[in-house]
């Protein structure tokens, strides 16, 4: 057979086995029913999706303290920045509305999906269907809605409407502001006298570079020429003696894989503490050099009296001390601020104290 | 002292001189007071090694523009897991974002998720519910298309009067990216939707999992499975190795380490579709399902961090616009705060829902300006003024501000972001 004939033989049959994009290409596997279980977790207003179960207010009240008032705050209101979850009913109007669940948000199935996939912040997808179903009934409870003895599950659900559930319409741009916007524009003396009538600088609120311009300013080339050095090769002599402070220093420095593991588990910290440099207080106090420190020793954080009381009795964050109270935050010093649940595994209390003790005070 | 130090300070004694030379430039076309040293002396870079190759086999800009980075805002958010930065508009040209600087927005951190353990599953009201590996997604006929990608809240620190300072900080909830993947329609046909099918929910695999609704209409229409952006593999940040791409609608709904598409008959009504991305109007009331990021545009330079440091003269200004509807049709600039508009130049290809680059070019009196630039669609739709937009949505609506910014140019060449009557 002649080459050529052959290339066309075979390209006849590529062209035969190409599908015509109508067509499906067969590509993918069918997923099985508990794949499909496991994903789909979505909670539909009409309650379609809800899984069996139930929860009351109280247990709500319990289960919200532990899990989610170290940001939300006890009683839904919202720690610094945290979304506020109750009130604000009838603020929709007002220049600052305060939009939560009773206020605005339309649907419950809303408050339950989201809980139940995307919180805690930093936990997810650990909150069981009663727990959901309890916090629900908190949420609610907290914005007025429903009384103290209440029990939702997944039967009485739908019967639950939200104030705000007709507050929606849906885009109307394209009649309102269109038709307003699509017309020829105006090329010259389209207006009188220009006036400012508000200026960002009287604000102050953008971040700055050190000379006091604003973040990321475009530096001025000549200057950058003047004072530019080029970054130095360090002198071999500068290199020798480091080394061998860092050999003596090896011995005491916590295990680089136990300092790894560590940095993951505090992702569950560090939406209130910070370290590292520049860090501040948060929702919780800055922990830069908290191993080996007096407790309640953070300038400028609001302790609890309990945790003050503590510090009084010379409580100090020894590793034994923190890793009692990682364990389990509220029994080692009831009435702490800290409405943490604890981390469970002592590996991972070791692993965020080794991690936590390479940030010096 | 080491090779390096040498030539560090021969250097800049040499564009010390260089400055006095630099100096008389901005002033004009005048003789040079004595002739420029970088020119008449041999310099060290002309007459040594540079870098071998591989030097960095995956390279980084050179060091002069690390202020080319993004930034955030850190008083909006209280934790960077759920935050947002901006792009450096300011210091970019052309249409395309490097993923290095494109802004990030995350729900719950960035995540890191491998080729091998991706999946994508795609069930609800289809023939048959269906799961995809990742290479089972490269084997459906590739598209390549560029869009811009904009967050809705883009602005939306500038609904109450003009507050931050740079267009990175104004604007910068922006990228744009040549995408390549597949189509979402051919992975939804791939299942078979049922008739009764009439919504599309997406969500992601990180711990907030963003699931947006989204119309078939729209799914089976321009809607893209991406995982290339710029010619390589997504960024991590940028939802690697998968992310959805929804050309001309808010950021929002680009879901990132996409796992999951189920078709509904009705929207989910998922929290970022409720309590987040609705517009609350001055009757109390809110707009749903505003998806389409209107007509928009910027000069990113002059701008608060991009002053104008070479004295007057001629002087080019250019910035960006885009449309969610489509194409340009065409940018006007205005340099007395919105009594007169030139029409500016679009430079390069003009792509539907993508950043189009504009430019003018003055001669510049070294008196004060108020630039403005107003963008106009191939709807006709233009750019209206943040005052217009007020007056019909209030002052409480957060996002698709694509109100008409003012910077106020100073004779020393200093800008500032206002607002004007």
């Amino acid at each position: 057979m002649s080459k050529s004939l052959k290339l066309a033989l075979s390209l006849a049959a590529v062209m035969a086995a190409s599908p015509v994009w109508a067509d499906k290409l067969g590509l993918g596997r069918p997923a099985v029913p508990e794949e499909i279980e496991a994903w789909d977790v979505v909670v539909l207003p009409d309650g379609r999706g809800l899984p069996e179960g139930s929860g009351d207010v109280s247990t709500g009240e319990e289960v919200f303290a532990e899990k989610c008032a170290m940001c939300h705050g006890d009683f839904a209101e919202g720690i610094d920045n945290w979304p506020v979850l109750a009130g604000g009913q009838g603020t929709l109007t007002d220049r600052r509305p305060v939009k939560t669940i009773g206020s605005y948000w339309p649907y419950l199935s809303t408050v339950w999906d989201y809980i139940h996939r995307s919180m805690p912040f930093g936990a997810a997808q650990t909150v069981t269907p009663d727990e959901t179903y309890a916090i629900t009934a908190f949420l609610l409870y907290s914005n007025g809605l429903v009384d103290e003895d209440f029990v939702l599950s997944k039967e009485n659900f739908t019967e639950i409407h939200l104030p705000n559930e007709n507050g929606f319409y849906p885009d109307d741009r394209a009649e309102v502001e269109y038709p307003k916007f699509r017309v020829e524009p105006c090329m010259t003396d389209c207006k009188g006298e220009v006036k400012i009538t508000k200026r960002a600088a009287d604000l102050k609120v953008t971040p700055t570079d050190p000379d006091g311009r604003p973040a990321g300013t475009i530096p001025d080339w000549f200057e950058v020429a003047q004072n530019d050095t080029a970054p130095e090769a360090p002198a071999d002599e500068a290199q020798a003696e480091p080394a061998a402070e860092a050999e003596a220093t090896a011995m005491a420095a916590p295990d680089p894989a136990l300092v790894a593991a560590g940095e993951k588990v505090f992702r569950k910290c560090k939406a209130c503490h910070k370290v590292g440099e520049g860090a501040k207080n948060g929702t919780g106090p800055v922990l830069n050099g908290v191993v080996g420190r007096p407790a309640a020793a953070v300038d400028g954080f609001k302790y609890s009296n309990a945790m003050k009381a503590a510090a009084e009795d010379g409580l100090v964050w020894t590793p034994e001390n923190l890793h009692e109270y990682l364990a389990a935050p509220k029994k080692f010093i009831k009435g702490t601020k800290m409405s943490f649940a604890g981390l469970k595994k002592p590996e991972d209390i070791d692993a965020v104290i080794a991690y936590l003790s390479t940030f010096g005070g | 002292m080491s090779e390096t130090e040498k030539k560090g300070t021969s250097r800049r004694a040499i564009l010390g001189a260089g400055l006095a030379a630099g100096g008389a430039i901005a002033a004009g076309r005048v003789s040079a007071a004595v002739p420029d040293p970088l020119i008449t002396q041999v310099q060290p870079w002309a007459s040594e090694f540079g870098d071998p190759v591989d030097a960095t086999p995956y390279g980084m800009p050179i060091r002069f523009e690390s202020h080319v980075v993004r930034r955030n805002v850190p008083w909006l958010t209280e934790s960077p897991i759920s935050s947002i930065n901006f792009t450096p508009i300011h210091a970019l040209e052309g249409t395309i974002t490097p993923q290095g600087c494109a802004f990030e927005r995350h729900h719950s951190g960035a995540i890191e998720l491998s080729k091998s353990d991706y999946r994508l599953m795609v069930n609800g009201l289809v023939d048959t519910p269906l799961v995809f590996t990742y290479e089972d997604l490269t084997r459906f006929p590739r598209h390549v298309q560029t869009f811009f990608c904009e967050c809705a809240a883009n602005g939306g620190m500038e609904w109450g009067g003009a507050q931050l300072q740079g267009a990175q900080f104004t604007h910068g909830m922006i990228h744009n990216m040549e995408y390549t993947g597949v189509l979402l329609r051919d992975i939804l046909n791939e299942a078979g939707i049922k008739p009764e099918g009439k919504w599309v929910y997406v969500e992601g695999a990180d711990a907030s999992s963003n699931g947006r609704s989204i119309p078939l209409e729209k799914a089976m229409d321009d809607v893209m499975v991406a995982f290339f952006a710029n010619g390589e593999a997504l960024r991590k940040e940028h939802g690697y190795p998968v992310r959805l791409v929804v050309p001309g609608w808010e950021g929002n709904m680009w879901v990132k380490w996409l796992r999951r598409i189920a078709v509904y008959d009705r929207a989910v009504e998922s929290r970022e579709e409720t309590s987040k991305y609705t517009d609350l109007m001055p009757d109390g009331r809110a707009r749903k399902w505003t998806w389409v990021m209107d007509a928009k545009s910027v000069i990113t330079s002059p701008s608060p961090q991009a002053p104008i440091r070479h004295g007057k003269g001629p002087l080019v200004i250019t910035g960006l616009a885009w449309s969610g509807h489509g194409k340009i049709a065409r940018v006007d600039v205005s340099l007395d705060g919105g009594r007169t508009w030139t029409e500016a130049q679009l430079s390069g290809d003009i792509k539907p829902k993508a950043l189009t680059r504009f430019h003018l070019n003055i001669d510049w009196d070294g008196r004060e300006m108020l630039l403005q630039s107003r963008a106009m669609d191939e709807t006709g739709y233009v750019q209206p003024t943040k005052d217009q937009l007020r007056e019909i949505r209030g002052l409480n609506s957060v996002y698709h501000n694509n109100g008409i910014q003012t910077w106020w140019v100073r004779e020393d060449g200093e800008v500032e972001n206002v607002e004007v009557s």
